[in-house]
């Protein structure tokens, strides 16, 4: 490789001074981002607004439309403070104690991530589904939990379970229980070395945690699509919302809601660069996912 | 814990998870941090509720049919076709996650040039667009009326609605996770080695696939099985540009939202679960060979 000839440096080598091989592996690297990645985000605003600005507002402005932004908002406002929370309280009990079975609790923690987005929503039908463990027992006491938003938030919940969790653990590990133990030996009270001292040590990750669970619980498709019936303007979130325009041929209403959810996709994108960027050292799982 | 090591006769503020009888072998060390069980007891609770007892259904229902039951399930012609198709396309979108993302982890790590920390930052996308959306945006290019289809469509390759199609979306969601694993071993990699490499007298290929390569392995095989364990769950962006042909184009995921429409919940718990045993079963091998691939590298 042509970049090891040139001296060695912390700092990456300037394009300038190398000869062809970097500037080919340049070229070829801009090329496969952008027609693998970037051009499948500029045909969503493409599409989107192919028949006018027009077209494109009346679609995101129907009353299906509407509903369904504000079932993602109520789905993700419920999922994400809950996981939010667990990834607190399984962080601070894992971080700041020592006890038996830790590494099986991380284990299982972490299962969530390697299971298929379709079998975190079929978990569900198994359990509460019409022929599900608890099926009867629903159906006699008539309450809905499939085909309704509770199915949808469990759905939702368990699909985005280990995001906090996992940006909390690796830092908490490492900040250790020095500056928590000084503040209880002063005096303070449990509750107050929470909010001065651990909340303000790892409120960059919380907030990056929080903010990769919460764009994926507003962009779920897989978990909540087998658990929604897809009835329109109550079962559909916004992705589910997509898929039905899709199904229906109305491409310009799909790929309209669709650029709401690519918007909502790059704003997280920039500010995870943000903080990745401005508070590098204070995000201990910095470019992990 | 060192703290109750110091401070053997502190004040103990919320005592229950602390002051213990001393026992042969204590569950929890002394500490003087409160809230042990509390929030030991929130995540325990939560952990049940929301993945154990799920789980726990998904592992029992299939056996509902009998162990002969799931196995005709499994080996039906059309579950072991989807089982095949998104196992394999999954494997060699991988395979070529392996090149693509060597070359863009070096050039984004080794080089300066314009650009680089947004491209740098682009290359998370296929995780920040959601999956359906990247599904019906890959199906619109690709399709035979697409910018990239109808040039495909030309050279008389069908690209959305066939195996290829698949192939594609599970490289897009897949790229990240190489990427991402290498980057940071690339930038650690220490310059001195590939320098007195140099000054023995290899030349630069020589470098790359003796000195670099073998460094970056065990980064590269974990990005490329994480590439490939999402590639075999995934749903959203594979979906709608896989034209869902039994047999042909149908994969394992969409045949268990199927079986569920069919109300056939033992026989999708069952494709859930060899989904979740095989991946399982190829994370461990792969872990394996990670191992003895660090061994031989420090040996």
């Amino acid at each position: 490789m042509t970049a090891a000839t040139t001296p060695a440096g912390a700092k990456p080598i300037s394009a300038s001074r190398l000869p062809g091989l970097a500037f080919l592996l340049i070229v070829a690297s801009a090329v496969v981002m952008a027609v693998l990645v970037l051009m499948p985000l500029f045909t969503v605003f493409h599409d989107a607004f192919s028949k006018g600005l027009g077209k494109y507002l009346d679609s995101i402005r129907e009353p299906d439309a509407l509903a369904a932004m504000r079932l993602t908002l109520l789905v993700s406002g419920i999922s994400v403070p809950l996981n939010a929370a667990f990834g607190v309280a399984a962080a601070w009990c894992i971080a700041k104690f020592e006890f038996r079975g830790k590494s099986v609790l991380l284990t299982l923690i972490d299962l969530p991530f390697s299971m298929s987005p379709v079998v975190s929503g079929l978990v569900w039908v198994l359990l509460f589904g019409a022929q599900g463990w608890f099926g009867t027992w629903l159906i006699d006491h008539d309450v809905k939990i499939i085909f309704a938003t509770t199915g949808l938030v469990l759905a939702t919940i368990l699909v985005t379970f280990p995001f906090v969790a996992r940006e909390l653990i690796p830092l908490m590990q490492d900040q250790g229980a020095d500056e928590e133990a000084a503040a209880l030996t002063l005096g303070a009270s449990g509750l107050t070395t929470f909010w001065k001292i651990t909340l303000p040590n790892i409120r960059w990750a919380l907030l990056y945690g929080v903010l990769l669970c919460n764009a994926r619980a507003m962009g779920e498709f897989g978990a909540v699509s087998v658990v929604s019936g897809h009835i329109r303007g109550l079962t559909t979130t916004l992705p589910l919302h997509v898929e039905v325009l899709y199904n229906d041929y109305d491409f310009v209403g799909a790929f309209a809601a669709a650029s709401l959810l690519a918007s909502l996709g790059l704003v997280t994108l920039v500010l995870k660069t943000a903080l990745e960027w401005r508070h590098a050292g204070e995000l201990a799982a910095n470019r992990r996912h | 814990m060192t703290d109750q090591a110091l401070l053997p006769s502190s004040p103990v503020p919320g005592g229950a998870a602390v002051v213990r009888r001393p026992r042969r072998s204590r569950f929890v060390e002394p500490s003087i941090l409160p809230g042990f069980g509390l929030s030991l007891g929130f995540t325990l609770v939560y952990l049940g509720v929301i993945v154990i007892l799920p789980l726990t259904a998904l592992a029992l229902r299939p056996w509902e049919l009998g162990l002969s039951g799931v196995v005709h399930a499994l080996t039906a012609p059309r579950v072991a076709a989807a089982l095949r198709l998104s196992f394999g396309l999954s494997a060699l979108a991988a395979l070529l996650n392996a090149p693509l993302g060597l070359l863009l982890a070096w050039t984004l790590s080794r080089y300066q040039f314009p650009g680089r920390r947004i491209l740098d930052a682009l290359v998370d996308l296929p995780f920040a667009l959601p999956t359906a959306v990247a599904g019906i945006a890959l199906t619109a290019i690709y399709a035979p009326n697409g910018p990239l289809g109808s040039l495909l469509a030309k050279v008389g390759i069908k690209a959305a609605y066939s195996p290829l199609g698949i192939f594609i979306a599970l490289v897009f969601i897949g790229l990240p996770f190489v990427v991402r694993s290498l980057q940071p071993v690339l930038q650690d990699l220490d310059r001195e080695v590939e320098e007195a490499a140099q000054t023995l007298g290899a030349n630069s290929l020589q470098r790359a696939v003796m000195v670099v390569l073998p460094a970056l392995a065990p980064s590269l095989i974990s990005g490329v099985s994480l590439a490939f364990a999402r590639a075999v769950g995934e749903y959203g962006s594979v979906v709608f540009i896989a034209g869902n042909l039994p047999m042909k184009t149908e994969i394992a995921p969409l045949l268990i939202v199927i079986k569920l429409e069919q109300y056939d919940y033992a026989g999708a718990a069952a494709v859930g679960l060899a989904m979740v045993a095989i991946s399982f079963g190829s994370l461990i091998a792969i872990n394996g060979l990670q191992l003895f691939l660090a061994r031989r590298g420090k040996a």
